[in-house]
């Protein structure tokens, strides 16, 4: 019997020291996050180093998932003869659901891997070590405003994906196909609520910018300092990352949407 | 031994990464005030943790380390940012700050911890950068410097505050002869003109010995086996002593990694 229990306290022992090594880390990082008004300027150039950076991915995947949304819906709604429906099912998709999932995946690949490859190389070349002995705390002059500027980023990200997206829609359902501009846009305007389905929009991107931007800065951070602690990392990052946003999308969907 | 006006005190202090290996064994050693101190040793002998004792990045498993009579605790972060305050470490590599220019990297601690306008920290960046003779060198980014050149943007980072305490790991290391002297030369210097303590942890005995006051000599064991003025140590009939001075391949320290009979291992028979 003893055999049986060891091993099994010893993982749970382990997992929740894993949990609560997490919990310190994040717990910090919220610590750490007002020292950031003292140097404004360090958050905002990780914005510009994390956002703006990540434009062209996002802008480029978001006309792309426009392109072939509007194309799918109009097969399938025209079927149905709901074609005029088209502007506003698009448009629902992708400010509930994937400008938010989509932008926050591409984050995770974009930026997500930039940071803790960054910060993993920062530690291997002792940098981090260099700054804590000059008494400068690295999770207050280097990880924070990260955390700030990828919590930034990522709804604006997500927005303009959404736009940009939309934008695609319109080009493929109005210019290519020939559904009626006018239909497609009013229809979009009364079916679709700013706070409900454009602010839940938002609020999933901001959790996910939390969650993007935390999971990589902690494997940057708790990385081996050897070219394949890095690279492990920074796969890392990717995996837990999509998985998380992943799951956590199908929490807050079924928060944010299920009286409709 | 305890010497006079002690700044940096070690004392019978027990460390190992993990319960399976021990670093530094019933190591005590102090650091005067003012001088040049070396810690000789071979690779893997516990000397650059030595100095990460003396920052506080580790906690002595048993023993303790003392600063001005200040015992060093490593979990009192506001105790140990204090204190850091006071010291000035280069690093083996140097550490920069790779995003940042050879003046920023300079600037960086006085930025941190200082309210000085802009044109003072330009003046004391370019002052510290002429002591090492950078000053030219400011506007360059890091990786248009050689590593001897990176060494010593390291160097004038780390007494950017004028710290009382300056530790040098490895300062030596993978340097060509001139860069070598030079940051021989720069040490000396620095210490004499600071008035600071300054610790040199290096496995280059003649470069030491011609800037050291004092110099400990430390055994794979993590153990101190000698210590002395250089010439005291030069003059010393250890057999341990004299085969790390005169960099003999074989004595006291075997060549050889431990392992089974050479014949064991090759399967031949007696």
């Amino acid at each position: 019997m003893a055999a049986l229990i060891t091993p099994l306290g010893r993982k749970t022992l382990g997992l929740l020291r894993v949990l609560g090594h997490h919990a310190t880390f994040f717990a910090d990082l919220v610590r750490n996050m007002p020292s950031v008004v003292r140097r404004p300027y360090l958050a905002v150039a990780q914005v510009h180093a994390i956002g703006n950076l990540s434009l062209l991915i996002i802008v480029a995947s978001g006309l792309a998932v426009g392109f072939v949304l509007a194309l799918q819906m109009y097969y399938a709604l025209s079927r149905y003869g709901a074609a005029e429906s088209l502007g506003l099912v698009v448009n629902l998709s992708l400010v509930r659901e994937l400008g938010p999932v989509v932008s926050a995946l591409l984050f995770a690949g974009r930026a997500g891997t930039s940071l803790t490859a960054e910060i993993g190389l920062m530690k291997a070349g002792e940098q981090l070590a260099a700054m804590d002995m000059m008494a400068i705390d690295p999770r207050s002059r280097v990880l924070a405003p990260r955390f700030i500027g990828g919590i930034v980023s990522m709804p604006i990200l997500a927005i303009m994906f959404s736009a940009i997206g939309i934008l695609g829609a319109y080009v493929v359902a109005v210019l290519l196909i020939g559904v009626d501009a006018g239909n497609f846009w009013s229809i979009m305007q009364s079916g679709v609520d700013v706070w409900r389905d454009v602010g839940n929009g938002i609020v999933k991107s901001i959790v996910f910018g939390v969650i993007c931007t935390f999971v990589a800065l902690y494997q940057g951070y708790e990385t081996q300092a050897t070219p394949e602690g890095v690279a492990h990392a920074t796969t890392k990052t990717v995996v837990i990352s999509s998985l998380a946003i992943l799951a956590m999308d199908f929490v807050l969907t079924a928060l944010m949407f299920s009286t409709t | 031994m305890t010497r006079a006006d002690p700044f940096v005190e070690i004392d019978h202090v027990i460390f190992g990464y993990d319960a399976s290996r021990t670093i530094l064994n019933d190591v005590s050693l102090s650091f005067e005030r003012g001088r040049v101190t070396a810690i000789l040793g071979g690779s893997g002998c516990g000397k650059t943790t030595l100095l990460r004792l003396i920052g506080g990045v580790f906690p002595a498993t048993s023993g303790q380390v003392r600063i001005e009579g200040e015992v060093v605790d490593a979990t009192n972060r506001e105790q140990l940012f204090r204190l850091r305050r006071r010291l000035g470490m280069l690093f083996q590599f140097g550490a920069l700050f790779t995003d940042l220019s050879v003046f920023e990297n300079v600037a960086f601690p006085l930025r941190e911890h200082t309210d000085l306008d802009e044109t003072m920290i330009r003046d004391i960046v370019l002052m510290k950068l002429n002591a090492v003779g950078l000053r030219g060198a400011a506007p360059l980014a890091i990786s248009e410097v050689s590593g001897g050149m990176a060494r010593r943007v390291a160097l004038a980072r780390a007494i950017a505050l004028d710290p009382e305490l300056i530790m040098y790991d490895e300062p030596f290391a993978g340097l060509d002869p001139i860069s070598m002297g030079v940051a021989a030369n720069l040490i000396r210097t620095l210490n004499d003109s600071t008035g600071a303590t300054s610790l040199v942890v290096s496995h280059d005995v003649q470069e030491c010995f011609t800037i050291c006051d004092y110099a400990y000599l430390m055994s794979s064991q993590g153990r101190v086996v000698a210590h002395g003025r250089p010439e005291e140590l030069s003059a010393s009939e250890d057999p341990e002593v004299r085969q790390f001075i005169r960099g003999e391949p074989d004595g006291p320290v075997r060549f050889h990694y431990p392992a089974r009979p050479l014949a064991e291992d090759f399967g031949i028979r007696a």
